[in-house]
């Protein structure tokens, strides 16, 4: 393949491969089954679309399934959402082009949950943290975080260095962490990977948790995954007794003792809250994204909103795969939600559809969420995220304003 | 000229340039403004400051895979740091570094505080595995 007898765009990738398979003393290469790729406008920019250009001139291919991450525009109600022209043209001309690649543009971020199952030990070349973490923590399966670039270079070549989680070592977890207490709430599991994450804080470390009173359900698992890979840059957790590599706390740790020990307790818990205090009451948009929700986690929003409205003052976010939009419109939750007044978007998640210009055409100031991750996220914006438990999030969205419980100052 | 700090192999050629020192973390999403490549997120140790043409270090790593990406667009806008400079990184970083050609290194010692300031300038020597000072300001 160096040679270039696959072609200058083959050679191209391997040779940025073989680069950072150097910087990180890898062991060779290992053949990909499956890559999963992060590819939209708001990422990759103008540069990175001609990138992707330069391969279609040159007739690359992809010789691996190669999906697409949520993207950044929701082609049907872009315009409702006063998203820019622009970068909805662009937005159409990318896909194209990922297409003419040999790309399957699913445009979601929870592919684990609504496409393809990796199965124990299968190697995968998968972007976005989120699909990361859970491929290799909930699934067995094993990949490094590929960022777009490293993901279309796996594309074109079907292989990927062998390096970090792909080799058994870095899989060991080090970090014990205690959990004390009923963690309930889908953004509790959140604030919990938020809470690990933040004591974690390195893509190497892998954190072992223990003591939970029960095992988390698929989307709790989702959540804390989204949260911990946002908040520690980590690519895998062990959760004893629940996640295939952590059948007890010994196999979880190496056999060796953790290198930390922390407890989290109630009140750490609350504390992880804490940081999060509204600016105001008032709330301007509530968002339900990051990750893409399930048909559970739509059903559950349309429930808490069945037969209610959303206020004036307050905009309602819902954003899912095209499947599970399509699921969940049969079974009637996205007309409960749209004639609430709310938005059910597909194929996006929130935080890259340019929330800040999306907050400027509508004049948001604040954004509350029940997922921690995009409350991570979205300082960054200069939004002020407020993270609080589903239920608050629906009632402040009916009534415009944070409950007095869920308020801090 | 006196090496200051030493790593393992890093990636890209030598360069130099004035070394901005941060004591947080980097995420390219969560603290930068990809327009213009200024620290833009509030309360960051380098808030409001460009990266521009400069030799950046920071301790560790935070967040996504949108620095894939996000490197190769600052460089073509002019706005992209000569050389960077970690503690410890994550792959995202280094995917995003090799793609734009921009020269990394990781693992260095001592402590860049210990031994340098912000506004100093360096070069940084990736297949060598030294950073040298070359003048204070």
């Amino acid at each position: 393949m160096r040679a270039g007898e696959l072609g200058e765009p083959t050679r191209r990738a391997l040779e940025q491969q073989i680069a950072v398979g150097e910087f990180f003393d890898a062991d060779g290469f290992v053949p990909v089954t499956s890559v999963h790729m992060m590819g939209d406008m708001e990422v990759m920019g103008d540069a990175g679309f001609a990138v992707i250009d330069s391969l279609v001139a040159d007739g690359a291919r992809f010789v691996v399934p190669v999906t697409t991450n949520a993207r950044c525009v929701d082609f049907e109600r872009a315009a409702a959402l006063r998203q820019d022209p622009g970068l909805v043209a662009r937005e159409t001309a990318l896909v194209a082009r990922l297409r003419a690649l040999g790309a399957m543009p699913v445009d979601t971020c929870i592919n684990y949950q609504t496409l393809y199952q990796p199965q124990f030990g299968e190697h995968l070349a998968w972007g976005d943290t989120g699909t990361v973490i859970w491929a290799n923590s909930v699934a067995g399966a094993r990949t490094n975080y590929e960022a777009g670039p490293a993901a279309v270079a796996a594309g074109l070549t079907g292989v990927t260095p062998a390096y970090g989680y792909h080799l058994a070592p870095q899989r060991v977890g080090s970090l014990r962490f205690e959990v004390r207490c009923p963690v309930g709430d889908l953004t509790d599991w959140g604030a919990l990977g938020g809470i690990v994450g933040r004591l974690t804080l390195d893509y190497w470390k892998v954190p072992v948790l223990v003591g939970l009173r029960r095992s988390p359900t698929g989307d709790e698992l989702k959540h804390f995954g989204t949260a911990l890979a946002s908040y520690g840059s980590c690519a895998m957790f062990h959760m004893v007794g629940v996640t295939p590599e952590a059948r007890d706390e010994a196999e979880a740790l190496g056999g060796r003792p953790p290198t930390a020990s922390h407890v989290i307790d109630g009140p750490a818990l609350d504390a992880f809250y804490r940081t999060f205090p509204e600016d105001r009451a008032e709330v301007d948009v509530v968002v339900f994204s990051g990750p893409q929700l399930s048909v559970l986690e739509i059903r559950r929003i349309a429930e808490l909103l069945e037969g209610r409205r959303v206020h004036d003052g307050t905009a309602l976010i819902v954003t899912t795969s095209f499947g599970n939009r399509e699921q969940a419109a049969r079974l009637g939750y996205v007309e409960t939600i749209e004639a609430a007044g709310g938005h059910v978007l597909s194929g996006v998640c929130w935080y890259i559809m340019e929330p800040a210009k999306m907050a400027a055409a509508f004049g948001w100031r604040n954004v509350l969420t029940n997922s921690a991750k995009l409350a991570n996220i979205i300082g960054g914006y200069r939004l002020h995220p407020i993270l609080r438990r589903t239920a608050v999030c629906v009632e402040a969205a009916v009534t415009g304003r944070l409950p007095a419980e869920a308020r801090w100052r | 000229m006196s090496v200051v700090l030493r790593a393992p192999r890093g990636f890209g050629a030598d360069v130099e340039g004035e070394v901005v020192l941060s004591r947080d973390t980097f995420s390219i999403r969560y603290d930068m403004d990809r327009e213009t490549g200024v620290i833009s997120r509030r309360g960051h140790a380098l808030e409001g400051q460009s990266l521009a043409g400069k030799i950046v270090y920071f301790p560790a790593v935070q967040g996504g895979v949108a620095a894939g990406w996000a490197f190769l667009a600052l460089a073509h806008r002019g706005v992209a740091p000569a050389g960077v400079l970690f503690g410890r990184t994550n792959p995202v970083m280094i995917q995003g570094l090799v793609l734009a050609g921009i020269p990394v290194m990781h693992r260095l010692s001592p402590d860049p505080f210990t031994v340098l300031r912000s506004g100093e300038r360096v070069r940084m020597s990736p297949a060598r595995g030294v950073v040298e000072r070359l003048s204070r300001p």
